[in-house]
């Protein structure tokens, strides 16, 4: 227990001592909210859309969270260069314990980058329309944390350094990004982009998120929860065991 | 130096292949509890991968070992328990305070709170450290960094102490402090030490025991007095020179090494 805390603390420190990557995490959703919230919202609303910023923001929030929440995963292969994960794994621990912790801090983190989004987003104008649903969005942010940064963790396990991040932003969590329906309706759409959104886990994420927000939804939220449970916990398996083969 | 007859650390025919280059040879070896115990050799000689297969950090293709009676593969955590190590290459948290880094590995291993803090305190101190014990180790000077290092591997109580090139790119002040704390650890608590350095004056002075490894083999071992009897030469580093050859050991650099080198770049700017 107080491994998988200790480990926790390790990641929430190292996130709020690093002043510069937390603002700078939040230029990038500020700049999508502007400029596609005003950009694209007159002709969202002409389209009969309604308020294009009420259907955005949950969006970008749930972008901000992938961004986060895959970084903090891929954090490994920074402490596997840097040595520190030696010192982890050469103590009388489990492996398993050591994933527990360390994922659960790289998604506190993640939320907490989340939580901080969702306030500049209503500085632009985003509404929470029903604030009883407040906690339902908390639980998504957090499902959609915990399971990106599973994945980034995985796939940093196999990993030997940080030159195949690119691909991976670019590969991975680009398409993820931008194939989830946070910026457009998965209504109407051709029948392809529709398999492939569907087949992506922000997608779920994202309907929830908007859906326990402004009461919008594509899926509902027992698919939405039922699909995203599953997908973490497989991912966290298969990270553990990713994780667990590791040597340095 | 306190020693007795017991063997804390036995090594028998150990082998680790990487694909299929043999980095250790069917390599055999006793530290008995207690001594200074020097494990010398030119670079990639294998020392790094032997320590990493005692450390259980890296499975060996052959032989068996036992570190404090434990089998380092079979029973992990009483081995983990046994040891503390400083690594070749840096793995401190440089984004963490010197407490801090002392307090993470305090709980990994499971010391009590009060305990904890009494030990990190006595040990901060022994290193010298204690005053700057609120600052981020990425203001730390090399030095610095490895006392502190030292300091933590040995917050749990350690029976061994694996030290891997300790005393890299530090100066000869510091090196020298921190031989005499290593010295003093091994005299007072009896804390047995298995050592790698390149500098073998430094062998010298501290060892009780050397032994000699080229190409993933044991070419020689014994005190530093049989081994500079033995070759006929007057100091170590002679001795040293005429068991290993004058050449350069280069052909095997691979990517390893090679990212080991930058590492070691950034590290110590
Ligand atoms: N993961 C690995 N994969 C392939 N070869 C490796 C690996 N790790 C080490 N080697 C090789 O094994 C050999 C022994 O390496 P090792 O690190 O044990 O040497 P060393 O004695 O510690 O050298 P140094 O004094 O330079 O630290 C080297 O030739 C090295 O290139
Ligand atoms: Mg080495």
């Amino acid at each position: 227990m107080s491994t998988i805390y200790i480990l926790w603390l390790r990641q929430i420190k190292r996130y709020s001592r690093s002043r510069a990557r937390i603002i700078g995490s939040l230029g990038q959703p500020l700049l999508f909210l502007v400029a596609l919230g005003f950009g694209f919202g007159p002709i969202y609303a002409k389209a009969g859309g309604g308020d294009y910023i009420q259907f955005l923001a949950p969006g970008i929030i749930a972008m901000s969270i992938l961004f986060t929440a895959v970084f903090s995963g891929i954090e490994i292969i920074w402490d596997k260069q840097f040595g520190f994960l030696k010192e982890t794994l050469v103590a009388p621990v489990k492996r398993i314990k050591i994933m527990i912790g360390r994922t659960l801090g790289g998604a506190t983190v993640a939320l907490m980058q989340g939580v901080v989004v969702l306030i500049l987003a209503s500085l632009v104008g985003f509404r929470i329309e029903n604030y009883y649903y407040l906690p339902i969005a908390l639980v998504f942010m957090f499902l959609i944390a915990l399971f990106f940064t599973g994945l980034g963790t995985a796939i940093a396990s196999l990993l030997e350094d940080m030159q195949g991040f690119q691909l991976i932003m670019n590969f991975l969590v680009m398409p993820i990004f931008f194939l989830s329906g946070a910026l457009f309706p998965l209504e109407n759409l051709p029948r392809a982009i529709n398999i492939v959104a569907s087949l992506d886990p922000l997608s779920y994420g994202v309907d929830g998120l908007r859906g326990a927000f402004t009461g919008q939804m594509h899926f509902g939220f027992s698919l939405d929860l039922l699909v995203l449970s599953v997908i973490t916990f497989l991912i966290l398996f298969l990270g553990s065991y990713l994780f667990s083969r590791i040597e340095v | 130096m306190y020693m007795n007859q017991e063997n804390i650390i036995k090594v028998n025919n150990l082998t680790k292949k990487y694909k299929k280059f043999i980095a250790v040879d069917d390599i055999s070896f006793n530290v008995k509890k207690g001594e200074v115990f020097a494990f010398l050799g030119p670079n990639g000689a294998g020392k790094t991968t032997t320590i990493k297969m005692l450390t259980t950090l890296l499975k060996p293709t052959a032989g068996s070992m036992r570190i404090n009676g434990y089998n380092p593969h079979k029973d992990q955590y009483n081995v983990r328990c046994s040891f503390g190590i400083v690594f070749q290459d840096p793995s401190l948290d440089d984004e963490l305070t010197a407490f801090e880094n002392m307090e993470f590995h305090g709980v990994l291993y499971g010391l009590k709170k009060k305990d904890r803090r009494q030990r990190i305190e006595k040990l901060l101190k022994f290193v010298e450290l204690w005053e700057r014990k609120g600052d981020l180790v990425k203001k730390f000077s090399g030095g610095m960094k490895r006392r502190l290092e030292i300091a933590r591997g040995l917050l749990h109580t350690p029976k061994i102490l694996f030290l891997d090139e300790p005393t890299l790119g530090l100066d000869p002040q510091t090196r020298n402090l921190i031989w005499t704390h290593i010295k003093e650890l091994n005299n007072r608590e009896k804390v047995t030490v298995f050592l790698t350095t390149h500098y073998m004056e430094e062998a010298d002075k501290i060892a009780d025991r050397i032994a000699i490894i080229d190409h993933g083999k044991i070419i020689s071992r014994g005190t530093p007095e049989e081994l500079k009897e033995k070759t006929g030469k007057e100091s170590l580093e002679e001795a040293y020179l005429s068991i290993t050859g004058k050449t350069i050991r280069s052909e095997n650099a691979g990517s390893i090494d090679q990212m080991r080198m930058n590492r070691r770049m950034w590290h110590r700017k």
